[in-house]
């Protein structure tokens, strides 16, 4: 299994404010009643972006001005909670493909780089100057370089972190572990022949 | 120095270190349900491989599962089809499926423990996060995405950074009207919804000792909503006595030799932790919470914060708190009008807790106004619930007693708040919009104060209701 080597990104932005947005806002739990990923795209931040009659509330990710953005930024604990992979599945699908924010959830940060989206930690003043400067110029572009962790945006320079595990399987194309997962396995039969309980149903 | 349950755990399941330096660690049980489980099969079968331990992964329906309607095909169609998919992968697969025919069916967190399939020093896995909940037994419990699923699946193991372990004593004698619920929130009040991020919770104490199994699961159950993936409590002689005699815990001629090995699981006594921190039971009174994330608790007596209350950086939160909530900064959460009434969920559906409620709902009435539903977290625990009476003592008391499920806790099946409903719950979230309504409300409490609640209409004071001292 060959994936892509994510080093560079490059798209608009858009700036969901707002500290320890769950995954439930992400995608509330009733749109998880189905049997594959497709078709989450549409329930991204859904009673966020939309009333119980269905029509459009005020939210970033409806207005024109940030159409077709493909980097999020948000504030802290981005992704807490549940641990439903149909959060960053709604994002990705919605056409996010990397996130910075404050910090984010574990789990959330984990699922996310499994699909090889990006999610960096910037200071929360870059994060608002970086907000500030696309909401001047919503349709500039944004370059994240994933390899050097920096996050640029017309001649501004802004740090971005990354640990440096996500870091290596992204840059390398082995952001998907199954692969690497999968060339272990003599030594996960060997692992489970010493624990006693391997042996039992 | 000595080392942690955690680090000995870890250092037994480890397979080898993956390339870009995390670790490769064995998972030896893995739980699977109906709605994170689905997708991960379909990529098995794309990528062309098969289960490799069938006999490690057991299976059950929770999350989607109706609690009133019994009968299939359910009227929901969408989760008609996601529990026959379930049930149908397993059989391809030679899965263990606790189905709802089994009479063993329920949340997946209930479920493993009841079983015996929850044992000290091994490492658990569901694609659900609050996995954390088997830590009470001595396992190191993960909640994983659905991707890691299909890794648990096709290689019985994940990939995972090792992260801190911080110590957190409660010491001393909960007050009456005190429960193990309160212990976690005040927990995660303290240390807050992301102060566990990067962590592993170790909890212990004189508290924690004198804890029951359950009461210890209801604690390591909520540990990621303070942002701690894993919560665990060392096993004790109150573990193996639980454990004893289920039905897949280690039979009667092998179990002292397990106990044995459990017991080398413990952490040492001059352990090194990355952090510690050590909390009073006597400061610890009935909480609640007031706002749109765990850590917006107070204890009942208390007023709901106003912005000046809080540091600066939480006050962004509590704008939308109130908004959200329709409670007003500086007065009491102490009569507010409750709709809703829900004791369920994977944190406190338990016999125990239902044990407790009963015991002094007894003869007493849900209030009019107020819907109070009941949901055993198990086939297992209704099945005895109804044997004790505990079921005719709800209903006579006028709450809906109904099949087991996650049900309310998460409003994916047909059991949701309607519009702006204030529920006390004793559920774990109380995110905007989790009981199954965007414009819901959620007041997160311990089993006796949602009896409370449902008593008089309004958050009240169990202690005070109950005339308990």
């Amino acid at each position: 299994m060959s994936l892509p080597k994510i080093t560079q990104l490059a798209g608009t932005g858009v700036y969901v404010p707002g500290d320890d947005v769950d995954t439930d806002r992400i995608i509330p739990a009733r749109y998880m009643k189905c049997v594959t990923f497709d078709g989450l795209g549409e329930y991204a931040f859904y009673d966020e972006r939309f009333d119980a009659g269905g029509n459009p509330k005020p939210h970033p990710i409806n207005d024109p001005r940030y159409a077709g953005a493909s980097i999020l930024l948000a504030g802290r604990n981005f992704g807490c909670g549940s641990s439903r992979e149909h959060a960053p599945q709604a994002l990705y699908r919605h056409g996010i493909r990397a996130v910075l924010a404050e910090s984010f959830a574990e789990i959330f940060f984990g699922n996310s780089i499994t699909l090889g989206m990006p999610c960096l930690v910037m200071d929360g003043r870059d994060i608002r100057a970086l907000a500030a400067l696309i909401d001047e110029a919503p349709q500039t572009e944004i370059n994240i370089d994933v390899a050097n962790g920096q996050v640029n945006m017309a001649d501004i320079s802004f740090p971005a972190a990354l640990p440096d595990h996500a870091k290596e399987a992204l840059v390398n194309g082995r952001w998907d572990a199954i692969a690497d997962l999968l060339e272990g396995l003599d030594d996960v039969n060997a692992t489970a022949a010493r624990l006693p309980y391997m042996a039992s149903a | 120095m000595g080392k942690t349950l955690f680090d000995k755990v870890w250092a037994a399941h480890t397979v080898r270190e993956l390339p870009n330096g995390m670790t490769q660690l064995l998972i030896g049980t893995h739980l699977i349900h109906e709605v994170t489980s689905p997708q991960a099969f379909g990529m098995l079968r794309d990528l062309g491989l098969k289960v490799l331990y069938p006999h490690r992964t057991f299976a059950t329906v929770d999350h989607i599962v109706p609690t009133d309607e019994r009968e299939e095909p359910f009227s929901d169609e969408l989760a008609d089809a996601m529990i026959k998919e379930l049930r149908k992968n397993c059989a391809e697969s030679g899965i263990k499926f606790f189905d709802i025919a089994s009479g063993k069916q329920g949340i997946v967190h209930i479920v493993g423990p009841e079983q015996g399939i929850t044992q000290p020093g091994t490492t658990i896995a569901c694609g659900d996060s609050h996995t954390s909940t088997h830590g009470a037994f001595g396992a190191i419990a993960f909640g994983i995405g659905t991707s890691q699923v299909r890794d648990v699946l096709a290689t019985q193991t994940m990939a995972l950074q090792k992260p801190k372990v911080r110590r957190i004593n409660v010491d001393g004698k909960l007050a009456p009207g005190v429960y193990s619920k309160d212990v976690i929130l005040h927990i995660i009040r303290m240390l807050g919804v992301n102060g566990g991020l990067g962590y592993a919770y170790e909890y212990g104490g004189s508290t924690f000792d004198a804890f029951t199994q359950e009461e210890r699961m209801t604690v390591c159950n909520m540990s990621i909503e303070g942002g701690a993936r894993v919560g665990y409590v060392n096993p004790d002689q109150t573990t193996y006595d639980y454990l004893r005699g289920r039905p897949y815990a280690p039979s009667q001629a092998e179990f002292e030799a397990a106990v044995a090995r459990w017991k080398s699981f413990a952490s040492d006594a001059d352990a090194a932790y990355d952090d510690v921190v050590n909390y009073k039971a006597s400061d610890i009174g009935p909480t609640v919470t007031w706002g749109i994330n765990p850590g917006q608790a107070i204890f009942i007596d208390e007023d709901v914060p106003a912005p000046g209350d809080l540091p600066e950086k939480d006050r962004a939160t509590a704008e939308e708190a109130y908004e959200h909530m329709k409670l007003k900064p500086g007065r009491p959460i102490k009569g507010t009008k409750v709709d809703v009434a829900f004791l369920g969920s994977c944190t406190n559906a338990r016999l125990s807790d239902l044990q407790e409620v009963a015991r002094y709902v007894k003869g007493k009435k849900v209030k009019s106004s107020v819907k109070g539903i009941v949901v055993p977290g198990s086939q297992g625990v209704a099945t005895l619930a109804e044997s004790m009476g505990l079921a005719d003592i709800f209903r006579d008391a006028g709450f809906e007693w109904r099949g087991a499920g996650c049900s309310m806790c998460l409003g994916m099946n047909p059991d949701k708040l309607v519009g702006d409903q204030l529920c006390a719950s004793s559920s774990n979230r109380n995110f905007k919009g989790r009981q199954g309504s965007p414009t819901g409300r959620t007041v997160l409490m311990s089993p006796l104060m949602v009896a409370a609640a449902a008593v008089t209409g309004e958050i009240s004071d169990a202690r005070e209701v109950f005339t308990l001292s």
